[in-house]
């Protein structure tokens, strides 16, 4: 097994980096249920980490932790080096932690550039006044959002539909959008819930290549969490698998293939 | 032209400058609706709030002066001075952005996720609440607002267009303050789309208002935006306060304003901007015109009840409004 704490590079040559995210014995409790048990896990910079596991296994509520959506009772989360206080989640988006939703969270009303363009709320520190007035640091820092947001809509290939008010974009479509307006934020760590949920053959193969494309071109760390195991084991570079709110297997795709546990959890061995 | 063609089109005018009010108590009701869900009940007061606040610092009044001279046995009521219209109209914005503060921090934000039922009734305890507030800081009695408005009808547009008409019309009979109104009225609106379309803040702000959770994850604080749109509602009302206060004083019958909106709101959906205004307008244009025409062979008085049958009429028909987003059942 590799030893995960150091930086090391993938068989298919990418420089994997140091540890970005550092969850520690995170339990998270509703009421008397827990949904996470003292699960502990790294994400390093540069990597593609997976979450899978069972229907109810937790991996939803850890990728909320992560994001902010949800306060762990126990356990401590570090971000790049430092201990994270409990936040809301606007404030962990505004440390670089960008998100998509299982069943899509887009501004239906709006046009697709700009919900990506909200995407770069967080690129724009011009005060109300210069805003107003439209002139010098508004207006550069403008031209450089809307540089940023066509570069990511160039990258998905949503160019045709730039314009198209998101509530009448297809399934497929949309969930590309939400990926184009986590992206535009240029966040340091990219949390996808399920992307290819819904989806089919072609456009889970679309949204594959764009995935990795988003790891290759612009080096973003990705943790996300799918059901598909075919692409779960080609995409990720290590995988936590999880079942009933406990940590039961996390290495790289072969070792937790082989893992008997995670055999077990996923044949529906009884538990005792 | 004959005269009788001429005065409906006067009533039309005056009907115009009538629902620009309407639209404008209306606009503060969208603008929270949109972005929180809350149907603050409680915008009529604010607009009196406002007014009556405006009127208690332009004249130098001591707030809380009754209860101040109950406790301590003083005889104080005004500090001695008075305070520009300006200056006044400034610091009472920043009451009113107070005000919005307080009701995030110490009602909403602990009702978060709640049924809208709840909230609803909560704005109908804080229009009371406030209600008691704005008594207890001005006191209860009728106030004039000075704020060196224009009144009384315009001379000038009676002149120009007395030529209109033959010897039975004598030209268009138009309130100079509803002029202004109608100004202020449009560069108020006009700022404000300029704002959500064109600023961080107004960007964040439609973004709330079309789904908390996709916001969220964009870095957008709703507090803050909870807070900015009661604000801007707060500044509406106190649009709207100044120019009802200016027409018929500040009273507390000011918070019936409120009830206008209602089949304003109807008429032109809950969420919609253009619907505020499009909405007011027709209901301004239409109970002047009804009573125009229709009035006479009824009895008049139709003014107070025309809007809630039209509104009646839009329920039964579109619900949604003109504006509103088309409600689907999906089954």
């Amino acid at each position: 097994m590799k030893d995960m704490l150091t930086p090391y590079v993938t068989d298919d040559g990418r420089q994997i980096g140091e540890t970005l995210m550092d969850m520690r014995n995170i339990t998270l409790r509703f009421g008397g249920v827990e949904a996470i048990k003292d699960i502990s896990f790294n994400i390093q910079e540069g990597e593609i980490r997976a979450i899978i596991g069972p229907n109810g296994a937790g991996k939803s509520s850890m990728l909320n932790v992560i994001s902010g959506f949800y306060n762990p009772q126990e356990g401590e989360v570090w971000f790049r080096g430092k201990k994270r206080p409990p936040m809301k989640p606007f404030q962990v988006a505004r440390l670089g932690i960008a998100r998509t939703f299982q069943n899509i969270a887009l501004f239906e009303g709006m046009s697709v550039l700009d919900n990506v363009m909200t995407g770069r709320l967080n690129h724009m520190n011009a005060g109300l006044f210069s805003q107003a007035l439209w002139k010098g640091r508004a207006e550069r820092e403008e031209t450089e959002n809307r540089e940023a947001v066509e570069r990511v809509i160039d990258f998905l290939e949503i160019q045709a539909i730039r314009k198209t008010p998101v509530g009448r974009l297809p399934y497929g479509l949309k969930k590309r959008v939400e990926l184009a307006r986590a992206l535009a934020a240029e966040p340091k760590l990219l949390l996808l819930d399920e992307p290819m949920a819904g989806m089919n053959v072609e456009e889970k193969e679309d949204m594959s290549r764009f995935i990795l494309d988003v790891n290759d071109e612009f080096g973003t760390t990705i943790a996300l969490i799918e059901h598909d195991m075919g692409v779960v084991m080609d995409l990720s570079d290590r995988v936590i698998v999880m079942d009933y709110g406990r940590k039961i297997g996390d290495g790289t795709p072969d070792e937790v293939r082989n893992n008997q546990e995670v055999i077990d959890a996923y044949l529906g061995v009884a538990h005792d | 032209m004959s005269a009788d063609f001429l005065y409906g089109i006067e009533v039309i005018i005056n009907g115009l400058m009538a629902g620009v009010l309407y639209a404008l108590v209306a606009l503060g009701f969208v603008l929270i609706f949109k972005a929180s869900g809350i149907f603050n009940y409680a915008q009529g007061v604010m607009a009196l709030f406002a007014a009556l606040t405006l009127v208690g610092i332009m004249e130098g009044e001591v707030p809380f002066s009754h209860l101040i001279n109950a406790v301590f046995g003083t005889e104080i009521h005004h500090f001695g001075w008075e305070v520009p219209a300006l200056l006044a109209i400034l610091l009472t914005l920043v009451v009113m952005i107070f005000f919005a503060w307080a009701v995030q921090h110490f009602v909403f934000r602990h009702l978060v996720g709640q049924e809208p039922i709840i909230l609803f009734m909560a704005t109908i305890g804080l229009a009371y609440f406030l209600e008691g507030v704005g008594d207890l800081m001005w006191g209860s009695d009728i106030k004039t607002l000075a704020l060196g408005l224009p009144q009384g009808g315009s001379l000038w547009v009676e002149d120009i267009t007395s030529g209109l008409g033959g010897d039975d019309f004598y030209g268009f009979f138009i309130d100079k303050l509803d002029m202004v109104a109608t100004v202020v009225a449009i560069v108020l609106v006009t700022g404000l789309i300029l704002f959500a379309q064109y600023t961080k803040q107004g960007r964040a702000m439609r973004a709330v208002a079309d789904d908390h959770q996709a916001a969220l994850s964009v870095g957008i604080s709703l507090n803050f935006i909870w807070v900015l749109v009661w604000s801007l509602a707060g500044l509406v009302a106190l649009v709207a306060g100044v120019m009802w206060g200016a027409k018929s004083g500040v009273q507390f019958s000011l918070s019936l304003i409120a009830l206008k909106a209602l089949p304003v709101l109807m008429l032109g959906g809950f969420t919609s901007i253009p619907g505020a205004i499009v909405g007011g307008l027709i209901i301004g244009v239409g109970e002047k015109l009804f009573e125009y025409m229709i009035g006479p062979m009824v009895g008049g008085a139709t003014e107070n009840w025309f809007a809630y049958v039209l509104a009646l009429i839009f329920l039964v028909f579109r619900p949604q409004g003109l504006f509103g987003e088309k409600i689907i059942e999906r089954v």
